[in-house]
Parts: C-alpha cells; structure tokens; sequence
C-alpha cells in the first residue's frame, strides 16, 4: 500500500465507529434497570425485563407469528424471484429492463408509498375475503413477500451472471428438458445464491415495520410491531431487554460467519 | 438453427404478483389523489399550498439534505480504513459497520432514545458530573432524526463507496507520489476526485433512502418535528384525510423516480467510455 490512512483519518473513523456502536451498548445497561421507566440502573441491577418476556405471552405469541410470516414470505418470495430470475436468464427478453423494473419496484419505491399500496391492496382484498386481508397473519405474509422478493432477484441474478452458458447450452444439446437442465446444471451453481436470498427475505420479513404498521392493527402483532407499541406509547424497559437479545444474536452469527469464512480463507493461504 | 421453446413462462408468477399487489395498487393509490374527496387535483393544489404541508415539505428537504452530507462524509472516512486500512483495522471497521446494518431500526431507534433522551445516558452523565444542570433535549426533535438516520444509513454509503475506492488505481496514486505531491495532496486532488462518481451514488442512494423514511424519524422526532413519510401516515390513520395522504404519496413516488433516472443516466455516463 502505498499511502496507508494517516493519523486524523484513524481517529475520525474510530469516531464514527464509536457512533455506530454507541447505540447497541447503550441499550445494555438500560435492560437491567430496576424500575419500570427508561433509565440507568443506579446500584441495584435486575432482570424483571427479562422475565416480562417469558412471563408475558404477548412476547411468545409475536415471536411465533414474526417466525411463521418470515419463513411462509421468504419461501414465497424467494421461489417467485427463482422462477423470474431463471426466465430473465434463459429467454433474455426484450424488453428485460422493464420486466426487470416491475420486479424491482417495491424495493426501490419510498417504503411509506409501498405500505400505503399494499394497505389499499389488503383492505381491498378484505372485501372479499377474510383470510387475506387488513391484519390477518396471511395478508402480512403477502406484503412481506411484495417487499422482499426484489432483494431475491437481485441475489439470485447476480449468482447467475457466474454460471457459463455454454453448460446450459452443452445440456440442451444433448436433449436435457428443461426441468432436467434447471435442476441438474443451473440449481447446483447458483445454489448459494438461493440460499442467501431465502435468508435475506426472512431476516427483512423478521424485522420489517414500515408496511406491517400500515397493514395490522390488533390481531397480526409481529414482535417488531409489539416493539413498535412499547416505544411509542411510553417508553417500556421491556424493549431494552428484547433488544439486548436480538443483538446478541446478530453478533454471535456475524462473529461467527467472519471468523469461520476467515480460518476457510486463511487455509487456502489467500 | 433451430429455435426451441423458450421458458418464458417462468416470468410470469413473479410479474403477475407484483401487478396485482403492487402496480394495481398504486394506481388504485393514485385514484384516492384525484378523487377523495371529491374529483380533481384539489389535493395536489393543497400539498402545494397549505402552508402546514409545505413546512413539511421543506422539513423533509432539508433534513435529508443535512443527513446525505453527514452521512456520506462519515461513511467516506469509515470506508478509507475499511479499504485501506492493516487487515486488523479491515476487520474491526467492518464488523462496525455489518453488526448495525443487520440489527432491527427499532432498536436501534432505541438504542438512541436511550442515550439521548432527557434522562437518557449522555444527559445524566453530563449531569452528574456538572456539565449541565438542566438536561439538553437532543431528541424529539431534529437532531434527533438527523442523528439516528445517519446512524441507520451509513452503512448504505459505506458499500457503494467502498467498490469505488477498490476501483482506484494504485499506480496513479504511486505516480503522483513519484511526481512530488504529499500526502494530504494525494488524498485531495488524485484519490478524492477519482471516487467522485461513487461519492455521487452514495449520496443519491442514502437521499433517496432518507426522503421515504418513516420509522426513525417518528420515533425519534417524536411527533415535532412531522417528514413527509409520517404525514402520510397521519393522514391515513389519525386525521383522516386519505386523498391528501395519497397526493404526497404520489409525488413522493415522482420525486424518487425523478432522482433515479438521473441515478441511471449518470452510471451509464460514469460507465465504459
């Protein structure tokens, strides 16, 4: 490297990553405070936060429905952006640009113009139907599903630009269907891609708020909506305690991911 | 040669699903503009001139202008040591940047309510030690908004520049050092300007972002200090006023749309030449 970052460009990032870090530990102390309002634990620390979560079924309930919703809107959204991506790949229509804005769309649209959409979609629907509809755990599933599937596609399509051609076309030449050349040729060298975009579209399914605050009211409560009431009304220490959680699961697994993909790099001496 | 059936049926589910539950939608979104209350464009005129829904307007405007600033320059010093960085600084910047990207908004909106609020931690330590005698409010209101929206988007800067400071050339970097110029010289008129297009997209990217931002601004500005995103939200829910709700919808719509293209047009121009 021939100009490694100077002293006043360290510091000014160690600032910003003391920001960005800020935040996240802040909320640690806060979770053990013993009183029923957001402060700093002074001298005695507890875990009555923790307990409200195990204690109050509200918290179980929002965490199985957030769980069921990510994992039906992942498959949903993941196995339409496949079928899309696949098509766009073999056919190369014309007019792919386009068909490929339409697809794209919710993801680059304001959030608050697709909630908005998809709660005139749902209480549209609702006029037919009950199951799904404004706040029923189906009609979240649906919208978490709209909002996702474009992060799919683009996953997907970019594991596919890596795919030789001329495998595909080795394949068809030899009198593969197209069942046979999808599953046996192009499935196993974008399987990775698939596999992350079926954990994006949940992760983003599991933490979406924006859209579920248009679409839900008393019944469909996902755990980030429950969160959602706890910050807004009165500010609810209980919030702190979930929070807490939520981040140690995310750093375990990051910790977790760089320190695995690092030893496998390391081993191949890159 | 001969032309085998193609698949093209396999774009349909997808397409299909998002017309119905998204294209259609918006149109019937559109719709309400133009005819709740009553037909016309009286709701446009209204966005236009009702006062409360200009001061909005420009709140909005310039909020995301502020945090674009603050957050592209953030993220360009963060995304330096990220890029060029020992691999021991590598590895730090990044996990600093990965483990917010993947933690919910909420609780990182949190997360700032509880440093930042009047008995948060920063006010009762300023306290404590005498800095202040009465707690400064630093949230529900904007610097609170701008603080935790440029704490949400950071690392969606951080990406698009990283691929363009990985882009420069390190000879022309070696070349002007060869030819004489310092360090802070290099850094100012070689390696800035070369990452100019990426700085560009950064900026287009976290404006665009920040312009349909509902979440953090709401609970961070604490119903003050009202974007565009949570008055749209308000006219749906509290004061009902669906048409005009919809009229900000849409021009939301055409704002990003119109930023977009110009994002478009300017990757094709900053592409192959």
């Amino acid at each position: 490297m021939t100009t490694p970052p100077g002293r006043l460009a360290l510091c000014l990032a160690a600032l910003v990553a003391v920001f960005l870090l800020m935040p996240l530990v802040a909320v640690i102390p806060v979770s053990f405070t013993p009183s029923r309002f957001l402060s700093l634990p002074e001298g005695e620390w507890s875990l009555r936060h923790y307990r409200v979560l195990i204690e109050n079924p509200a918290w179980g309930q929002g965490l199985g429905l957030s769980i069921g919703i990510g994992v039906v809107s992942s498959v949903l959204a993941t196995g339409m952006a496949l079928a899309f991506s696949l098509g766009i790949w073999m056919v190369q229509p014309r007019f792919a640009g386009l068909l490929m804005g339409i697809a794209l769309l919710p993801m680059v649209a304001p959030p608050v113009v697709s909630a908005l959409t998809l709660y005139f979609f749902l209480i549209t629907l609702g006029q037919f139907n009950d199951v799904i509809a404004y706040d029923t755990w189906a009609g979240v599933a649906l919208a978490h599903a709209v909002m996702t599937a474009p992060y799919a596609v683009v996953l997907i399509t970019v594991a596919l630009t890596q795919v030789d051609r001329r495998m595909d076309l080795a394949a068809r030449g030899m009198g593969a269907s197209l069942t046979r050349r999808i599953t046996s040729v192009i499935l196993p060298s974008i399987r990775f891609g698939v596999l992350s975009a079926l954990l994006l579209t949940f992760v983003l399914s599991w933490e979406e708020i924006g859209v579920t605050l248009f679409i839900t009211s008393v019944d469909a409560v996902t755990l980030p909506r429950l969160m959602w009431m706890g910050l807004r009304d009165n500010i609810d220490p209980a919030i702190a305690a979930i929070s807490v959680i939520l981040i140690c699961v995310v750093v375990v697994v990051i910790l977790a991911k760089t320190f695995w993909l690092g030893s496998g790099r390391r081993a191949k001496g890159e | 040669m001969h032309r085998l059936p193609r698949p093209v049926w396999l774009l349909f589910p997808l397409l299909g699903f998002m017309l119905l539950t998204y294209v259609l939608p918006f149109l019937g979104v559109a719709a309400w503009s133009v005819t709740l209350p009553e037909p016309g464009i009286g709701q446009y005129q209204a966005a236009l001139t009702d006062p409360l829904v200009q001061s909005v307007f420009l709140r909005t405007f310039r909020v995301c202008l502020v945090v674009t600033v603050v957050t592209v320059a953030a993220a360009y010093v963060i995304t330096l040591i990220w890029v060029r960085g020992t691999p021991m600084q590598r590895l730090v910047i990044e996990l600093c940047i990965l483990i917010p990207f993947w933690i919910s908004v909420l609780t990182r909106a949190f997360g700032w309510l509880a440093l930042l609020s009047n008995r948060g931690i920063l006010n009762s330590w300023a306290q404590n030690l005498g800095f202040l005698t009465e707690p400064l409010t630093m949230v529900r209101n904007e610097f609170g908004v701008v603080v935790g929206m440029v704490h949400f988007l950071i690392p969606f800067a951080a990406f698009p520049l990283a691929s363009a400071m990985r882009a420069v050339d390190e000879r022309v970097l070696l070349a002007a050092r060869g030819m004489g110029a310092g360090r802070t010289r290099v850094f100012l008129q070689v390696f800035v300007p070369m990452t100019g297009p990426g700085i560009l997209g950064a900026a287009l990217v976290v404006f665009v972002f920040a312009l349909g931002f509902f979440v953090t601004p709401a609970i961070l500005g604490g119903g003050r200090s009202v974007m565009a995103a949570e008055l749209i939200y308000l006219r749906i829910f509290q004061s009902p006023n669906w048409g005009l709700g919809a009229a900000i919808s849409v021009i939301l719509m055409v704002a990003v749309g119109a930023l977009l293209a110009l994002m478009m047009r300017h990757a094709r121009g900053a592409g192959p030449r």
